[in-house]
């Protein structure tokens, strides 16, 4: 052990950046400008770009302030991924640079550019947490001392206020690149901080609002791009998930986006055929949950308006006919297993979420724990497993 | 022209809650912050609050506690009031949203910290800092119709009327390169402390002195400027700060031999004793040889002795720093750290509601110095200064600005600071004869010479060298020269502003350390190694005449002055101070 970490830090070696430039003043399109720079390889492309400002360009723009993850500034992408600059070490980024090894950093996207590598948080990421009605409205009366609460519901919503507010999830959101509308990931995690909060008196006010927003959380298109961006491991779209989940399980909450009916046919058509039937999606989404929605006008009228992109799909081979109209058939056994998936999970009395601050049990070969210890962590984290945890 | 009965300079913590304070009585309020307020280094607090919140404990435990670990250099009435009014806080922070880890009965979970005689730490994980902040700047979107916020704008000057009143401040807006006079009843300053002036430091980028060397410059006397304090886990290429929580929560520290050897000199407290008493003591195993690592200069925090579900808990973000920026898993091997530059206990002298000796302007946070904090802060006090004394100066100065009329100031100081930072642009790094140097340069030589002489072990020999090289540096300061001469996002012009603040906050740094010829809290002096309370129970202030022309040498000539004042002892009388 002393021999890893106490050893001399790798020798300093040279690293090209490629960095994307707009001078706003200029009037000239964005540019590339590489800069050498000597560090030892585990240190960070934000130390890289630093050291480029302090002995060559000062003019390079770039937020940042505490070099260790913790402010949010330093967003940028580095070879096309969003994330932080201080957290992406000079090797694991040359290792996943293009042929040449030349380490691109570029600005975050979905947010306008102000200079070199520093968006314009303001005009989109602030505006949407602004959206989600972001502090707490407290059950009254106030106690007089702290609220009492759960132990686990505070370390669960503790996962959301991890989060540090610097926009790689935005970054990189599909959903919003399509609709710039979506409120997003960042804003809707913060939302889930208020609703998962048992000291807040309005869960039910605010998840009828997301839901009801054609903008809100059933905009999302589970695409994982922000889980993977995040740097604090905030799982955005899972948090998106729980307010779906709170908002249709627990809230009983059927919005006019015809979010909860698309969720309700997607699990019935998955239980029902062991796979999804994409043909049959949409006329239930809208028409109803059952072979017959299809016939309902409303189901009729959204199969028409996409007749077009079906008719090409079909031309360009992307979907046969034959699938369209029969779906997708699994043997018997395999539909079984399905089914039985669905029954354990709906046998639950109550869901499982996995979240980062509750990692499950000590490994047995680890520091012996106490019994009695051993045993109420078990009981407070029933099934979660070190997944997550691990996984950032 | 903006005008505001309160105008806030900062928006970390003290900022945020003098904002939300004085916005509550109905004034008319602004908050201006050089960065966005999350980003401001409140964020990074990590370990947590200090309160007396336990049925068990009292706040005058918490107040003898925080006196002791002042090496008794702090005003106890200060003291007493930011304990007494502790729980009340923790309190008001639970009810606005903080959220805070429970125990078994849903009640606030509270862990160990460093000088505490019990468990009065107050958390969020390890992120204590960033959620209170995050809960903070939630109440100031809640409240935006209230509380105007001005997000990067770089504040250029204080300015002072004739009566020698401070009357607002002029600005750059970062964006745009526009400058503006902003016109103010009242001006808190709450922009933090001075460690960008030391190299490794645990403090972000823009943590430059700027509040401390505006109101320095406008003639209010700074104090216990000598005391900065060292942490005793920082990572010891970058100086990324490890939380004292990891001790709380029941980290070891070993030597080369394996030896805990806090054991040596504090043999009750050991890893919990107050932060000087354990940075002293690291620095004493590395110096008489038993450091760790190739160049035998750091010391083992264990962190494996903490259970791993624990760890995982509660100490989340150390997890993350230890395998992101030194590539070791905490929670199956120690980490190397060292004591690294952390914090100042001095600041601009302010009495217990944050005024300090200018009419109009206010301080508080690491801006300020009470003095709670003396010759050393306990762990998880710092939070609890910038909230109380944030509060404080918010209603204080809302409270005078019902009884007076809007000052008016003319744009002559903006003029001067616009000329000021585009003579900056302008400079020209071949045409004088001296041959300039770069700002970052400087800065990091200022850096270098700050962590070599004035740290944990100081002596007159260095602290003469010092002072020669931060006066040069000011001079070499005057010619040195930046490459951006655009006008949005200038970071370039700003940097060299703030070099300039960080070379005042130096000096006076210095001249203290020099001043006090024994050692105490976070000055120890080797060649007056003995606390000397007969002589030196007392605040060293440090000032320049400032721009009163009305003072004899004013117009900001004339170097530092030195003068003393009190200790304020009100029921702990000074002691030997054992851990």
């Amino acid at each position: 052990m002393a021999e890893i970490n106490g050893s001399p830090p790798g020798a300093a070696e040279k690293f090209t950046l490629r960095l994307r430039r707009f001078d706003p003043e200029s009037g000239e399109a964005p540019y590339w400008d590489e800069h050498t720079v000597e560090l030892e390889p585990h240190r960070s492309v934000l130390e890289g770009i630093l050291q480029a400002k302090a002995l060559t360009d000062g003019s390079i723009g770039i937020r940042c302030s505490c070099r260790a993850a913790i402010c949010g500034s330093c967003g940028v992408r580095i070879n096309g991924e969003p994330g932080l600059a201080c957290h992406t070490h000079l090797d694991h980024a040359r290792a996943s640079a293009a042929a040449d090894g030349v380490i691109e950093v570029e600005p975050m996207g979905n947010m306008p550019v102000i200079k070199d590598l520093i968006v314009d948080m303001d005009a989109v990421h602030w505006k949407k947490v602004q959206r989600v009605t972001p502090w707490l409205i407290a059950k009254q009366p106030v106690p007089e001392r702290e609220y009492l609460v759960e132990k686990e519901a505070m370390v669960d919503v503790t996962q959301s206020m991890a989060c540090i507010q610097c926009g790689a999830c935005v970054s990189d959101c599909l959903a919003m690149e399509v609709d710039p509308g979506f409120i997003g990931p960042a804003a809707l995690a913060k939302a889930y901080r208020f609703v998962g909060d048992p000291r807040d008196d309005q869960q039910d006010i605010r998840l009828t609002d997301l839901a009801e927003d054609p903008q809100g959380i059933f905009d999302c298109t589970h695409c994982f791009k922000c889980v993977e961006a995040c740097p604090k491991g905030v799982n955005p779209m899972g948090q998106i998930m729980r307010l779906r989940r709170i908002a249709i399980g627990d809230q009983k909450i059927v919005d006019k986006n015809n979010g909860e009916r698309h969720e309700a046919a997607f699990t019935t058509l998955v239980k029902d055929f062991g796979l999804l039937n994409e043909a049959e999606l949409l006329p239930r989404s809208y028409g109803g949950n059952s072979w017959f929605g299809k016939f309902h006008p409303a189901a009729g009228k959204v199969l028409l308006s996409l007749l077009g992109v079906t008719v090409k799909a079909v031309m360009r081979g992307k979907m046969s006919p034959k699938l369209a109209i029969f779906g997708h058939k699994l043997p018997k056994q395999d539909l079984d297993a399905v089914k039985k998936i669905y029954e354990k999970i709906e046998s639950r009395e109550e869901r499982y979420e996995l979240n980062l601050y509750i990692t499950g049990y000590d490994e047995p070969d680890e520091t012996p724990v106490p019994v009695a210890a051993a045993a109420s962590s078990g009981e407070e984290s029933p099934a979660a497993p070190d997944t997550e945890g691990s996984a950032n | 022209m903006p005008s505001h009965d309160i105008l806030i300079i900062g928006a970390g913590l003290a900022g945020q809650r003098a904002a939300l304070a004085a916005a509550q009585t109905g004034s008319s309020v602004a908050i201006m912050s050089k960065v966005h307020p999350v980003r401001s280094h409140s964020v990074a607090a990590a370990g947590g609050i200090n309160a007396a919140i336990n049925v068990a404990d009292d706040w005058r435990s918490h107040a003898y506690d925080t006196v002791k670990g002042s090496d008794f250099l702090g005003d106890q009435d200060a003291i007493e009031i930011m304990c007494s009014q502790a729980p009340a806080e923790v309190m008001h922070l639970e009810h606005i949203g903080v959220t805070f880890h429970r125990n078994e009965s849903g009640e606030l979970d509270l862990r160990a910290f460093g000088g505490a005689s019990m468990k009065r730490t107050a958390y969020v994980a390890d992120i204590t800092g960033q959620a209170i902040l995050h809960v903070l700047y939630e109440q100031l979107m809640k409240h935006h119709e209230t509380v105007d916020r001005y997000e990067e704008w770089f504040t250029t000057s204080l300015l002072q009327d004739d009566d020698g009143r401070c009357c607002g401040v002029v600005a750059r807006d970062v964006r745009t390169g526009r400058m503006e006079t902003f016109h103010a009843k009242n001006t808190i300053l709450a922009c933090g402390g001075a460690g960008q002036a030391y190299r490794p430091t645990t403090n972000a980028l823009i943590v430059t002195g700027d509040g401390i060397a505006q109101a320095y410059r406008l003639g209010a006397p700074l104090m216990d400027m000598e005391m900065v304090q060292y942490h005793p886990t920082t990572l010891a290429e970058n100086g990324i700060l490890i939380t004292e929580g990891a001790r709380g929560e029941g980290a070891v520290l070993l030597n080369s031999e394996g030896e805990r050897f806090m054991e040596k000199y504090a043999p009750n407290k050991m890893e919990l004793a107050s932060r000087d008493v354990v940075s002293r003591a690291e620095q004493t195993e590395i110096l008489e040889g038993r450091g760790v690592g190739a160049e035998r200069s750091g010391i083992w925090l264990d962190i494996t002795k903490v259970p791993r579900k624990r760890t995982l808990e509660a100490l989340r973000e150390i997890v993350n720093i230890g395998k992101d920026f030194a590539g070791v898993d905490i929670t199956r091997e120690p980490i190397m750290i060292q004591p690294g530059q952390h914090y100042i206990m001095g600041g601009v002298k302010t009495d217990v509601n944050g005024a300090t000796s200018i009419e109009g302007l206010y301080a508080a946070g690491e801006v300020a110095c009470v003095s709670v904090h003396g010759g050393n802060r306990l762990g998880a006090n710092s939070l609890l200064d910038t909230l109380i004394f944030g509060r404080r100066a918010g209603e204080h100065a809302a409270a005078r600005a019902a009884t007076i009329g809007m000052p008016r100031a003319t744009d002559a100081q903006l003029r001067e600071d616009s000329a000021t930072i585009d003579a900056i642009i302008a400079r020209d790094r071949n045409g004088s004869p001296t041959r300039p140097r770069r700002v970052s340069e400087i800065k990091q030589e200022l850096g270098d010479t700050m962590n070599k002489y004035v740290a944990v072990y100081r002596d007159q020999g260095g602290l003469e060298q010092a002072l020669e090289i931060v006066k040069r540096l000011q001079e070499e300061s005057k010619s040195a020269y930046i490459d951006d001469r655009g006008t949005v996002f200038n970071q370039d012009v700003l940097g060299a502003l703030e070099l300039g603040y960080m070379l005042d906050c130096a000096q006076a740094t210095v001249v203290a350390a020099i001043e006090r010829k024994e050692s105490r809290g976070a000055q120890f002096r080797t060649d007056f190694p003995k606390r000397n309370d007969e002589q030196w129970l007392k605040h060293i202030d440090i000032s320049i005449n400032g721009k009163d022309p009305a003072r004899p040498g004013g117009g900001g000539v004339g170097g530092p002055q030195i003068s003393y004042s009190p200790v304020t002892i009100t029921q702990w009388q000074p002691e030997e101070r054992k851990y």
